[in-house]
């Protein structure tokens, strides 16, 4: 790697650190993040000529601090302090922000970056776009792309996100206990969200919208290394991992999505899945499961089967009736009934399935489920008029072209079953 | 002399690489590999699994403390390791009890292997 592409990794990651103090700071988004770029331009600078800082985040923090204090001093024509050109590494003046880096408030410093974002009134798709524009720092030009929208479109709606947040305040006293526990609790929707966005891709998508899911991983991970005992952030970042991991087998060579039961195995990513199902094994430990961890040992049952035939549905089956006890949802139901439909068969799948029409009659994997039950159970006419019910509401044409195989097959009985889950 | 070769690296900046910074790197020290391996010079490669899949048994007190995370004093230094064959991080931790008994005081950090390279250098000593 080059000296740039270190520096480039190097103010990546310090990023959401720096960010976060320079917010506690000077309480302005706005400043924060141009302190953070100045900080930046002068890492850019100095670095290649004076070698990395021990603690890049430490430096960051310092010098974007000095740089917004110099405006206001040259203001009022008080003294300016060292420039960050004497500083060959931490020193003394240092290392008082460097020892805040290591208080326990400097956690929340994160968690409320991230938190900012997840404000209420901002709808899922702006939370999203905020986080990586704020948090990750990602150019507009790629949040766009991977929204697949254009710059100034996007642009936009950053703006106006920001101006949302910076109206409603940032909540900057320290977090009580409870108040903790629940940002956290909306920090991990928002990165699930996030990560949701990369995952539903199509395969055209896959280089812009794939990286989304890589950032997901990369936030998740950071905030279990600030809050390293909680089960329910050990199983979002299992979950991701074991979901990301068969990114490679999800599409064929003719971009068609690939069922889970007939993807390749091999070529799912077993680094990730080994990571995945280590953090299960951590928070299984705690014994206080909830919907992360639940989603996260379906994904692993999965990842655990060699072959589709040996995949553990009873096991499977159980997993998603904990998930409705604990996030009752149709979706949870759908999804219990495939698992159903593998251990009791397609009669037993049917029967959860039908009561569900009413909530879930605009939902596309809704009628391709009923539509391959109907199927097996020899329905062929009534599997005909919800898989066309499906292919008009498929997000993508892959989607489409995957329900258009079952209605191929309905003159040559043998089909699949309709698993949606890839 | 056998010398072990210990890879510190900020974690935040290995997992900020992208797939193709890290396939580079990685393709890199194949390379080193290789010539060591051709020398039989080379003994077991590991790569680790990230901090945040670490578990701690402090071994300070009775019965030992299991804590999330990696091991994070300074006050103690890294004097040896294990690698244990382990069908879960209960088992473990069995294991690791089990060698706290035989020599209490400090802490043994468990972390996944992601990567394992048995290698074949032969000169034990």
């Amino acid at each position: 790697m080059t000296d740039l592409g270190w520096i480039d990794s190097a103010l990546t990651s310090a990023r959401p650190q720096a960010l976060a103090a320079l917010l506690r700071y000077f309480r302005d988004m706005d400043i924060a993040e141009e302190a953070f770029q100045e900080a930046c331009l002068r890492a850019l600078k100095h670095w290649p000529q004076n070698g990395p800082p021990r603690d890049p985040a430490a430096w960051l923090i310092f010098v974007g601090r000095n740089a917004a204090l110099d405006h206001v001093r040259r203001r009022s024509r008080l003294a300016a302090l060292p420039d960050e050109a004497v500083l060959s590494d931490l020193d003394d003046q240092e290392a008082a922000s460097a020892e805040r880096l290591d208080a326990a408030d400097y956690r929340d410093d994160i968690l409320r970056l991230m938190f900012v974002c997840c404000h209420p009134d901002l709808p899922a798709t702006q939370q999203i776009a905020l986080a990586l524009r704020i948090v990750s720092g990602l150019p507009l030009r790629q949040i766009a792309r991977a929204f697949l929208v254009s710059e100034a479109a996007m642009e936009q709606r950053i703006t106006r996100a920001k101006a949302r947040i910076s109206a409603a305040g940032v909540p900057f006293e320290a977090p009580g206990a409870v108040e903790r526990a629940q940002r956290l609790a909306s920090v991990a929707a928002m990165l699930y969200l996030l990560f949701n966005e990369g995952y539903s891709t199509s395969h055209g998508e896959v280089s812009q919208r794939a990286p989304l899911c890589d950032e997901a991983i990369r936030l998740t991970r950071l905030l279990l290394r600030l809050f390293p005992a909680e089960p329910e952030i050990m199983g979002l970042a299992a979950l991701m991992l074991l979901q990301h991991a068969r990114l490679p087998a999800r599409f064929d060579r003719e971009g068609a999505i690939v069922l889970l039961e007939d993807q390749d195995r091999t070529s799912w990513d077993r680094r990730m899945i080994d990571e995945g199902v280590a953090l299960i094994d951590k928070a299984m430990r705690h014994a206080r499961p909830g919907p992360y961890q639940i989603q996260s040992a379906i994904a692993a049952l999965h990842a655990r089967a060699g072959t589709a035939a040996e995949t553990d549905w009873t096991q499977i089956e159980l997993l998603y009736s904990a998930l409705e006890h604990a996030q009752p949802s149709p979706v949870v139901t759908l999804n219990r009934a495939v698992a159903v439909a593998k251990v009791r068969g397609p009669q037993a799948a049917l029967d959860m399935i039908e009561p569900l029409a009413a909530r879930l009659s605009g939902y596309f994997h809704f009628h391709g489920v009923r539509g391959a039950m109907l199927l097996r159970l020899g329905r062929s006419e009534e599997a005909r008029v919800a898989f066309d019910r499906a292919i008009a509401l498929a997000n993508t044409p892959a989607e489409a072209a995957q329900i258009r195989i079952h209605i191929d097959n309905l003159s040559a009985p043998q089909s699949r079953d309709g698993r949606h889950d890839t | 002399m056998q010398y072990a070769i210990l890879c510190y690296h900020s974690e935040d900046i290995v997992g900020a690489w992208t797939k193709q910074e890290d396939d580079a790197v990685m393709a890199r020290l194949a390379l080193v590999h290789d010539k060591l391996a051709s020398e039989g010079r080379l003994g077991p490669v590991v790569r680790l699994l990230p901090t945040t899949a670490a578990t701690t048994l402090r071994k300070d007190r009775e019965p030992p403390l299991v804590l999330d995370g990696p091991f994070a004093e300074t006050k103690e230094q890294l004097l040896g390791f294990y690698v244990v064959d382990c069908a879960s991080l209960e088992e473990a931790l069995d294991a690791a009890r089990d060698l706290a008994k035989a020599n209490p005081g400090g802490a043994y950090e468990i972390r996944p292997i992601s990567i394992f390279h048995p290698g074949g250098a032969t000169s034990a000593t």
